[in-house]
């Protein structure tokens, strides 16, 4: 009988990881064992000790142990230059996001509660609070972490499960319009369940046709494997599907925008910084690593696929009233833009610049998008947020400070220079050139001026729009939205007017592309 | 030999896939997900065995397991707005539009 040799895990290249979802496991823990009013005191200290100390050892990693040059744990998990790169912005993107989390009320005080019941008001004058958020989020972030890394498609499956699933459950906790909030739940479910099972056929597609599911294994089958292409195409077309509906590509972003307006901002926040930061990392790593040699199949799909997101996110923003539905529809706008960078591989060189213009992008987008939805949260009615977008009208004239923060985080959607955005969209667009693909980039230069046209109308709407006499409350910010807010500018900022060290940065990430 | 199989387990797929798309109540909305779920354990199976290795069979472990988890959080899901709108029916939940 053959003896099985134990696997080897290297726990110090995954310990960023491994820390957050420890850290989710304790949180469970609490939640069990802690009395109720002691919950939350020990939830936030664990939570953001946990991102603070994840963004740590990753730095640790990057300048003291050095970046590793072959996959960890028996080539399931790679940890390289890109990877680092993105926990470092998805740790840095979950910690902002759990500041504005923890801020006061956005939070269903009982979520078994049905709205309008006598328990709904019973568990609010008992001040009850659902503070399961706290390891949710923490497990989501893991699955975020471990997205990115993954090696291999049966990794990849598994963390995108773990990504999807305490977000499911976090869509469906706001605390006003709860009817809204539980219906983007079901929503996001269904679909998000249906998108993995449309990933995991794929999965099973490739394995058929390569007999593995490790991407370098893939890779090496490209051109040993003859007479079983049908498979292969069948598979990368379902991959495809289910990781361009996690990043809200035309034509799987339906879900985007009900998923964005229904869920309590905090988590419409998170999910539009950190899932897409991670999805675009397992996109790549599927699309460039595994199935690099199969571009000339896979490219001209994504092409249409490019055009139709940056186009459509583009357009359909323009009709949009309410103002979480219009930043979704940005976010399937940037997407796009970020595809052709997707699509501008060629050689090493070249697929180096794609690669950094495509980390840097992430990081600057998430940053901005975490502070356009805090401010979100901070423009109210009596009902809750001010969603509508008439409501905005005038906002410049009653608090021109907040107005004045928030067109400037649309300026940097828009990408106008001395903004984060701008040095986002050249990198991605210069790399994406370089590569080859100009139409494409035309194509997104000129939803870039459609997309502009609808920040700039919010703009017009707040500052040289009368305020109704009603006009809804701008609340102060509690330190934790002030903080979030104050960052999200001043990265905006920096990165807009001094983006060299960063850049520099991503290209060190970058340079030795990933490893297989 | 394998082929029958893997007939079975495209056939299983699509027969979820469509019912996912045209059943309205969300229950049985989410058992044609997990029926896709089981189609694509068929497939690795059956791939497993043409590949003469175990990775397939290993796979399928992992997704029960998987499964298992979403049926969870999808049941609590699909219950709570029960309890909200007593009903289940997709085509009731439309106040997100446009």
């Amino acid at each position: 009988m053959n003896d099985i040799a134990a696997p080897t895990i290297e726990y110090g290249q995954l310990a960023p990881m491994l820390l957050v979802f420890g850290a989710a496991v304790l949180g469970v823990l609490v939640e069990a064992f802690a009395p109720r009013y002691l919950r939350r005191s020990i939830h936030i200290p664990l939570t953001l000790a946990a991102l603070v100390g994840s963004f740590a050892l990753v730095l640790v990693q990057v300048f003291v142990s050095g970046v590793p040059t072959s996959p960890a744990a028996m080539g399931a998990v790679a940890v390289d230059g890109p990877t680092l790169f993105l926990w470092g912005v998805i740790a840095a993107l979950a910690f902002v996001s759990v500041l504005l989390i923890n801020d006061e009320d956005n939070f269903v005080a009982q979520a078994a509660a049905v709205p309008g019941s006598a328990d709904e008001e019973d568990a609010e004058i008992a001040g009850f609070s659902q503070t399961e958020v706290y390891p949710l989020v923490l497990f989501a972030v893991g699955g975020m972490l471990l997205f990115t890394a993954s090696n291999d498609l049966l990794i990849m499956f598994v963390a995108l499960e773990v990504m999807s699933l305490p977000l499911y459950l976090l869509c469906g906790l706001a605390r006003r319009r709860r009817l809204l909030s539980q219906e983007a739940a079901v929503k996001y479910f269904l679909l998000g369940a249906f998108s993995s099972a449309f990933f995991l056929f794929g999965m099973a597609m490739v394995y058929g046709f390569a007999g593995s599911v490790g991407l370098s294994d893939i890779n090496a089958a490209l051109p040993n494997v003859g007479g079983q292409e049908p498979l292969l195409v069948l598979g990368t077309a379902l991959l495809g599907v289910g990781l361009l509906f996690k990043i809200g590509a035309a034509p799987f972003q339906a879900w985007k925008p009900d998923v964005y307006q229904g869920a309590p901002t905090p988590i419409t926040a998170l999910m539009a910084s950190g899932t897409l930061v991670a999805a675009f990392g397992a996109l790549l790593r599927v699309f460039w690593v595994a199935l690099g040699n199969f571009d000339w199949d896979w490219r001209p799909v994504m092409w249409g696929v490019a055009i139709l997101t940056m186009v459509a996110g583009a357009i359909l923003a323009i009709t949009q009233t309410d103002i979480k539905r219009m930043l979704a529809y940005s976010s399937i706008a940037h997407a796009g833009f970020l595809l052709t960078g997707v699509i501008a591989t060629g050689a090493a060189e070249q697929n180096r610049d794609a690669l950094s213009g495509i980390l840097f992008y992430l990081l600057v987008y998430g940053i901005t998008t975490v502070g356009a939805f805090a401010i979100v949260t901070m423009v109210r009615d009596a009902g809750g947020e001010a969603g509508h977008l008439s409501r905005w009208a005038g906002l410049g004239k009653r608090s021109p400070m907040l107005a004045g923060v928030f067109a400037f985080f649309l300026l940097a959607f828009a990408g106008i220079p001395l903004t984060s955005g701008f040095f986002g969209k050249y990198a991605v667009f210069s790399a994406a050139v370089a590569g080859g693909v100009l139409p494409l980039v035309l194509v997104g230069v000129v939803s870039s001026a459609i997309a502009a046209f609808f920040y700039v109308r919010v703009i017009v709407l707040m500052f040289f729009s009368d305020p109704a006499a009603d006009g809804p409350t701008v609340v102060g910010p509690s330190v934790g939205t002030a903080s979030v807010v104050a960052v999200a500018a001043a990265a905006t900022v920096v990165l807009g007017v001094f983006p060299e060290p960063m850049l520099d940065l991503a290209d060190k990430a970058a340079s030795a592309l990933f490893v297989r | 030999m394998t082929t029958h199989y893997l007939v079975l387990s495209v056939l299983l797929f699509t027969i979820g896939a469509v019912g996912v798309l045209i059943r309205r109540n969300a229950i049985v909305a989410f058992m044609c997900v997990e029926l896709m779920l089981n189609a694509c354990n068929l497939a690795f199976v059956t791939f497993a065995r043409q590949h003469g290795n175990l990775d397939g069979q290993i796979i399928a472990f992992f997704v029960m397991v998987v499964a298992a988890a979403e049926v969870v959080v999808g049941l609590a899901i699909i219950v709570t707005i029960f309890r909200t709108r007593r009903s289940a029916s997709i085509d009731d939940a439309n106040l997100l539009k446009y």
